[in-house]
């Protein structure tokens, strides 16, 4: 007998037979609070930046100023090209390794984690996110949900090969309990909010 | 692992250096606060616990249906499934998987599943080279070390430890204990390893049946930086990582960190649905004793684990012993609970090494009632006869001294006297919580003996 069989058929001996029903979700994650404060604090605290910008001229000249343009910046938002590249989404990943930047879109985001929802459709490549120095995620201000219950509501049946919440920089505390930012993934997050 | 000394013997030897302990416990009780104030910013934050343990009986008693459904969406994503009944077959699919594709690298981001089932160590028999991502396992790995907790590995470590390590190496500045200067050198050193890998294995958090999906949750993105880079993805998982549908995620992505380390989430919460164009995707499912365990029940609950960890934040005991002396994967409380389903003669010290305080089960996030399980334990090893003499004689003092009142009252007398003229009896071996311990010195008069005095007292007081 293959182990696939003996394992699903012990499970189905052993397995408790009084059915315990599935809960219901509605009543969670209704607490009210003001959604943008709350996403602006938690990502604060969790070593994130944030700027409210009006559009993507606005975008540009933030990065003109604040980042190191002369090097590798690839976007997957046309209205970017000035600064960043567009043409990298057939690349081999292993080329994105000296990216020093990298700009993308995010579905939305949540308040009370300050996650930002993204999916392969807008992320170009899936290491995208993870391989550069610095991230920077454009979000609508409009698009900031509550808590993860809205978040998973809003994604319903989403089709995505991959999909990922992404809270702040990459991070470690595995040497005495000190918080490093940029373990492995970027070593900071701008978040811009357009309206 | 590391020896094959009963708990109460490493915990002897981990208590050695009493500055050290210390920091130990003081570390830890730390990250159980961050839990708290975490937990208090969630007004909902019980009703959220008793929802996910909801969910979690549901997936048990409906485990069969649910990981039918779960292959067969997961194939319908163009994922290959593989089923291991035990450690060793599971060893045995990932080396397969290896050898179909001719590679000898592989970079791996946290997996419990695979520390019990002793993965590295089997791969490198067979010429594997297996570099774990994670800063606190790569820590560990370098010094040959299991981790000694499942969210933090290498917390048993202090930094000047991590220092030698890394310049022993690395070749790192010797005597450099900056944090951030040696999580900086990891960083390169493991840039370099995610660029060369072609195999990338990664644990699974969440496995969702409704859409044959997995989740990885990591603050590094070391997960991610292997698997997204890498030709083939391989992914192992305890059955129980089951739950039914996407939206239930929702309610344990809001409590797994803040029970872990008192973060709103992790860095990264990452779907996988479907390989890469053109890339390979496995998981590989494990039974490893766990339809036993499914079977026994009054243990069966402790498979509603999301491997958070703050039941060991939070527990006097691992606090103060360190995880390395419970010779299991997975330390503290849950891992006294699971090991001995794995192998209950080499465990049977394990449901031992707590005073039942109970605190495990007040901050679970699944509400397993952890502190019970031990204590069932306890009973079904005594019965079976797996505890050592020394435990045997204790646990059925204490189970007559508690079951009857007149022989407690007699006890707490008796104690005294032994105490105070016979000390040697209570500092010996029949006695684990010696262990560098001043037993307190014997009060005067027993509680019971005061509560009487002075309910009397105050009664009398109030008839005055
Ligand atoms: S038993 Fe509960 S508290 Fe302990 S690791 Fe598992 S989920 Fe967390």
């Amino acid at each position: 007998m293959s182990s696939r069989t003996t394992i699903l058929e012990k499970i189905k001996q052993n397995q408790p037979t009084a059915i315990s029903e599935l809960p219901n979700l509605g009543t969670l994650g209704l607490e009210s609070f003001e959604i943008l404060d709350k996403y602006k604090a938690v990502l604060k605290g969790i070593g994130g930046d944030f700027v409210e910008v009006l559009n993507y001229d606005a975008i540009i000249s933030f990065v003109k100023k604040n980042y190191a343009t002369e090097k590798r910046m690839i976007t997957t938002i046309p209205e970017l090209a000035e600064i960043a590249a567009t043409d990298w989404f057939n690349d081999d990943p292993h080329s994105l390794e000296n990216v020093e930047l990298t700009l993308v879109k995010a579905h939305f985001g949540v308040a009370e984690n300050s996650a930002l929802w993204v999916t392969d459709d807008l992320l170009g490549q899936r290491v995208s996110t993870f391989i550069p120095q610095y991230l920077a995620i454009v979000v609508n201000k409009k698009d900031i949900v509550a808590t993860m219950h809205q978040a998973y509501d809003r994604i319903g049946n989403q089709e995505y090969g991959f999909g990922t919440f992404i809270a702040g920089p990459s991070k470690t505390a595995d040497i005495e309990q000190s918080l490093v930012l940029g373990a492995h993934g970027a070593r900071g997050l701008t978040v811009f909010f357009m309206d | 692992m590391k020896s094959n000394l009963e708990h109460s013997e490493a915990a002897a030897i981990f208590n050695k250096d009493v500055k050290r302990v210390d920091w130990h416990d003081e570390t830890l009780w730390f990250v159980r606060e961050k839990r708290d104030k975490a937990a208090h910013q969630i007004p909902e934050w019980e009703l959220l616990r008793e929802t996910a343990s909801e969910i979690k009986n549901n997936v048990l008693s409906n485990m069969h249906d649910y990981l039918l459904e779960f292959e067969s969406n997961a194939q319908k994503n163009g994922i290959t499934i593989h089923w291991a009944a035990d450690a060793d077959e599971h060893n045995k699919i990932v080396h397969s998987i290896m050898e179909k594709h001719g590679v000898k690298q592989m970079v791996k981001s946290k997996s419990m599943l695979t520390e019990e089932c002793h993965l590295n160590e089997y791969l490198s028999e067979k010429g594997i080279d297996v570099i774990d991502s994670d800063l606190g396992e790569r820590i560990v790995q370098l010094r040959k070390e299991p981790p000694s907790h499942i969210v933090l590995p290498a917390i048993h470590l202090k930094k000047e430890d991590v220092s030698e390590t890394f310049h022993e190496h690395l070749g790192t500045e010797k005597g450099n204990n900056d944090p951030q200067y040696l999580t900086e050198a990891a960083r390169l050193h493991l840039r370099d390893t995610f660029l060369t890998r072609k195999v990338a294995l990664t644990g699974v958090n969440f496995a969702i049946a409704e859409t044959g999906e997995i989740v990885v949750c990591t603050n590094e993105g070391n997960a991610d930086m292997g698997v997204h880079l890498a030709d083939v993805h391989i992914a192992c998982m305890g059955f129980e990582k089951i739950i039914p549908q996407r939206k239930h995620l929702s309610v344990f992505l809001r409590l797994l960190a803040r029970s872990a380390t008192g973060q709103p989430i992790t860095t990264f919460s990452s779907h996988f649905k479907t390989p890469r164009d053109g890339k390979e995707m496995h998981i590989v499912i494990v039974d490893n004793g766990r339809t036993t365990q499914l079977g026994r029940e009054d243990f069966r609950s402790s498979l509603k684990c999301i491997r958070c960890g703050a039941c060991m934040n939070t527990c006097p005991v691992y606090r103060r012993s360190g995880g390395h002396s419970y010779h299991n994967a997975v330390a503290g409380p849950i891992g006294s609970i699971l090991a001995p389903n794995l192998d209950m003669s080499k465990n049977a010290d394990l449901p031992f090494a707590s005073t039942l305080c109970g605190s495990c089960t007040n901050v679970c996030p699944v509400k397993i009632d952890i502190h019970n399980q031990l204590y069932k334990w306890r009973q079904v090893l005594v019965k079976e006869g797996h505890t050592p003499l020394g435990k045997t004689v204790a646990m059925k003092g204490m189970a007559t001294v508690l079951a009857n009142p007149m022989v407690f009252d007699f006890a707490g007398k008796a104690g005294r006297f032994v105490m105070k003229n016979m000390p040697v009896l209570v500092n010996n071996s029949l006695n684990p919580w010696y262990k560098q311990r001043e037993m307190p010195a014997p009060p005067e008069e027993s509680f019971r003996e005061w509560y009487k005095k002075n309910a009397k007292e105050s009664k009398d007081k109030k008839d005055e």
